[in-house]
């Protein structure tokens, strides 16, 4: 700045200086009152209100956040929201599944017929094409459901009910409660939830919602909950008990939230609790119509992103992996085999610790990974049932319904994806805490698994 | 920071916005936090001399909410505790 | 010599005819207002933008830009974040506040709520503060009708001294009427004359007898009532932004790094989280 701008500054800076004894303590509070009252005779002449037929807010808020209804409503209402997704999901996966099994035949027929090298038909169709048509057909469609509720629950005006209710026990669990608003937002998409956590202030707060936000299944965890889910209770009217399984497995997300979040605050993150002030804005009516079709789109867009960019690199790594032949077996089995004894202690295999270790950019991957990875070494069956993937599982690969038990709590609780791990460092800044935000899931799904599983061994469940 | 308990006499007539009860209204009379919690709620509209009502409470105890000109606000014990308000229907 | 187009005074027309018409800049519009006023969908009906707006307070994403074309002039919309007022007790209102003072837009959009306008008046008191090229538009008429609630925008307007748009943004309702208010203003066509909050004796007192030397070195035309509420107030903050605009670095964009200092989130043990942001009181 210029030498006159810089002396005129502090000229200003001084003459400040010398009125401040002057200035009243309550500097703020008189202007604050001062413009209300400006505020209240404008609105006075202004605003002219008749008496309303029916109270739509106060009657709704009446049920929604009573002692009696207040909670069964928000658990009836996600397990409503579930339950859309898992039977809504189901007639456009089979659909999908059927064009792309077709399309999958179509490839081979024209790889053979322009003579290509057995390896670039492994390559394309059982690496890229395979891994890209389970994400597509088994993920996208719950997701592209979800996201449209979730949105239309929040254009609604829900979501600050929800803090409403459980503001107190997340103030006891040593956490602010506007937490329950950015584990809300966890839902759709652990990345959305960190950003969400700007409606913190406090920095303390703020990270342990941070820290804390991957313990919800994001969108790309709930198909793998709903598939295993569904596995567990084959035979036995599937929906329903799967849904159940489903919103079981969200509450234990919960309760791991709070008392993760009651360790850090009491550890790592020790301080006062903040002031806490929440607006409950009227309900809206949502344009339904309108959210749908954006929240759609837009899901569904990002999710074939997602599946171009990371999924079918994924394919060409787990294909190669699993053609690349060390000595007797494969790289793949030779990692499998490595980490094989660490993953039974969880209750999973060494397939399964692969699958979420190349899982790592996106979750929607660690399914289609371990199912190509289990394919690769055993024998060839279809892509388009329930009963297929237990037949894969179960007799090919001696799996129990512990092992889906455990994989569904290690994906509930371990580390987030790398575009969450990534937003924790872009909002918080530092290398350290972003660590952390991976450490501290890894080491919770690893403490719960080995408990589960050494409980029920023990128990001799097994 | 001046804790107001309740079984401390209060000056004449005046209850913690926290002990209105629901459905009551009433006349902001001052505001006992400080700082930065001072500052918002007082931005949200809560300066002395506004009318409140006490609209509902959380099913878990805590917070209450209230109508403060036009809007509905959330608080919880520790800080309604603190805003001191005269009983005064309209 | 002869018969030349310089000659005949061709050219000499139409270089006049440029010198007078001003260049075609974007004209830089702020849009501002409470949270969960439907300031986003007002941004996204002008801009065309396909965002999804949520209904909960806070969830504003900083910093949006977005442009419109209206009257053969294009008009650049940047969407602060939702603040409840400008007097720097969060990171936001601070943004809010030092774009509107410091970037000094061509005119500035109030969005508030058609019914819960008292509240909301808070901020456009404020912003009138700063700025005098305001448009207040009253928005979510729709809902207001529905609550039985009417408002005077006449009325409002007169008592404010600026331009009042009603509107219901989500089925486009008073649109047109906004974009033409904005252009207005924002060309100098209407001009406005706010009616600014008195303070009591003592206060006045205090901001005139600072007013001199700001408006030494703002000059006339600036927030000057609203920069010596805060120096009075002891407000650290604006003193940095202050030294950084006579810098000579525009506050054109939403920086990153100003959501925090450093673009670091601060914490320390025993950090007494009342504090907050990095507004800090002197």
């Amino acid at each position: 700045m210029s030498l006159a701008s810089a002396a005129k500054l502090e000229d200003l800076l001084k003459e400040v200086e010398v009125i401040r004894g002057q200035v009243p303590v309550d500097l703020n509070d008189r202007i604050v009152s001062s413009i209300y009252d400006r505020a209240e005779s404008i609105a006075h002449k202004v605003v002219k209100k008749e008496k309303p037929v029916f109270d739509w807010d106060a009657r709704l808020d009446d049920i929604l956040t009573s002692r009696l209804f207040g909670f069964p409503s928000m658990i009836l209402l996600l397990a409503l929201v579930f339950f859309i997704t898992v039977t809504g999901a189901n007639y456009p996966s089979g659909i999908l599944a059927g064009l792309f099994f077709r399309g999958q035949e179509m490839l081979t027929g024209l790889c053979l017929w322009l003579n290509t090298p057995a390896w670039v038909n492994g390559l394309l169709v059982e690496g890229v094409y395979r891994c890209l048509a389970w994400v597509v057909s088994v993920m996208l469609p719950p997701m592209a459901i979800f996201f449209p509720c979730f949105t239309l629950l929040e254009d609604m005006g829900y979501l600050p009910r929800v803090a409403f209710n459980l503001d107190n026990i997340f103030k006891r669990a040593g956490a602010h409660g506007k937490q329950s608003l950015t584990m809300s937002m966890g839902f759709g998409c652990n990345a959305a939830g960190i950003i969400a956590c700007r409606i913190i202030e406090s920095p303390r707060e703020r990270l342990i919602a941070m820290l804390t936000n991957s313990f919800v299944p994001c969108n790309g965890r709930f198909p793998l909950l709903i598939t295993l889910a569904g596995l567990l209770v084959l035979g036995s009217g599937p929906s329903l008990g799967a849904t159940m399984i489903v919103v079981g497995m969200v509450v234990f997300g919960i309760m791991i939230t709070l008392a993760v979040s009651w360790l850090l605050s009491r550890t790592l993150l020790k301080g006062v609790p903040s002031s806490f002030t929440l607006e409950l804005p009227p309900y809206r009516k949502p344009q339904v119509g309108k959210i749908i079709v954006r929240s759609l789109l837009d899901r569904t867009m990002f999710v074939l992103g997602r599946a171009v960019c990371v999924a079918a690199p994924a394919g060409v790594v787990i294909w190669v992996l699993a053609n690349l032949r060390v000595g007797e077996m494969s790289l793949l089995a030779h990692a499998a085999g490595w980490l094989n004894p660490f993953g039974q202690l969880l209750g999973l295999d060494g397939f399964i610790l692969m699958a979420f270790l190349l899982g790592l950019p996106a979750n929607e991957i660690v399914l289609p990974i371990l199912i190509m990875s289990y394919l690769s070494t055993g024998s060839m069956t279809g892509l388009d049932s329930l009963e297929a993937l237990h037949r894969l599982f179960v007799t090919g690969h001696g799996w129990t319904w512990l092992t889906a038990l455990c994989m569904m709590l290690f994906s509930l609780l371990h580390y987030p994806c790398a575009t969450t791990l990534w937003t924790v460092y872009k909002e918080s800044g530092s290398l350290k805490w972003t660590a952390l935000a991976a450490l501290i899931p890894l080491c919770t799904a690893c403490a719960v698994c080995s408990l589960v599983a050494g409980t029920a061994r023990l128990l001799g469940l097994v | 920071m001046v804790k107001v308990r309740q079984d401390l006499n209060l000056p004449g007539g005046l209850i913690s916005l926290y002990d209105l009860p629901l459905g009551r209204s009433a006349v902001v009379n001052s505001i006992g936090a400080q700082g930065l919690a001072r500052r918002r709620m007082m931005d949200l509209g809560l300066v002395p001399g506004t009318r409140v009502n006490a609209l509902r409470c959380s099913p878990a105890g805590d917070p209450k909410a209230f109508k403060i000109r036009g809007a509905v606000i959330a608080f919880r014990k520790e800080e309604a505790r603190r805003i001191l308000v005269e009983l005064k229907e309209r | 010599m002869g018969l030349t187009r310089q000659s005949s005074g061709f050219k000499t027309n139409t270089v006049s005819f440029l010198k007078g018409v001003p260049a075609k800049e974007d004209l830089v519009i702020a849009l501002a207002g409470n949270p969960n006023t439907g300031k986003s969908t007002v941004f996204n009906a002008l801009t065309g933008l396909n965002q999804h707006t949520g209904n909960w307070p806070g969830k504003t994403v900083l910093h949006a830009e977005g442009r419109y074309i209206y009257q053969g002039m294009v008009f650049k919309l940047v969407d602060l974040p939702g603040t409840y007022s400008l007097l720097a007790n969060s990171v936001e209102e601070q943004v809010a506040g030092d774009y509107l003072c410091f970037a000094g837009p061509d005119a500035t959009v109030v969005v508030v709520d058609a019914t819960c306008l008292e509240r909301n008046l808070n901020l456009v008191l404020q912003v009138l503060e700063i700025t005098p090229r305001v448009v207040v538009c009253v928005n979510l008429v729709d809902e207001a009708r529905r609550k039985k609630i009417r408002i005077d925008l006449d009325l409002l307007a007169q008592e404010l001294g600026v331009p009042v748009v009603g509107a219901a943004a989500r089925n486009g309702e008073g649109l047109n009427q906004l974009l033409s208010a904005i252009a207005g203003v924002a060309c100098r066509r209407i001009s406005t004359s706010p009616h600014l909050v008195r303070y009591g004796g003592l206060v006045e007192n205090l901001l005139a007898a600072i007013d001199p030397a700001i408006k030494e070195l703002f000059g006339d035309h600036f927030g000057s009532r609203w920069l010596a509420l805060r120096l009075l107030d002891g407000d650290q903050a604006v003193i940095a932004a202050i030294r950084e605009w006579l810098g000579g670095s525009k506050i054109s964009r939403v920086k990153k790094g100003d959501q925090r200092q450093g673009g670091k989130l601060r914490y320390e043990p025993g950090f007494c989280s009342q504090a907050g942001g990095p507004a800090q009181r002197g």
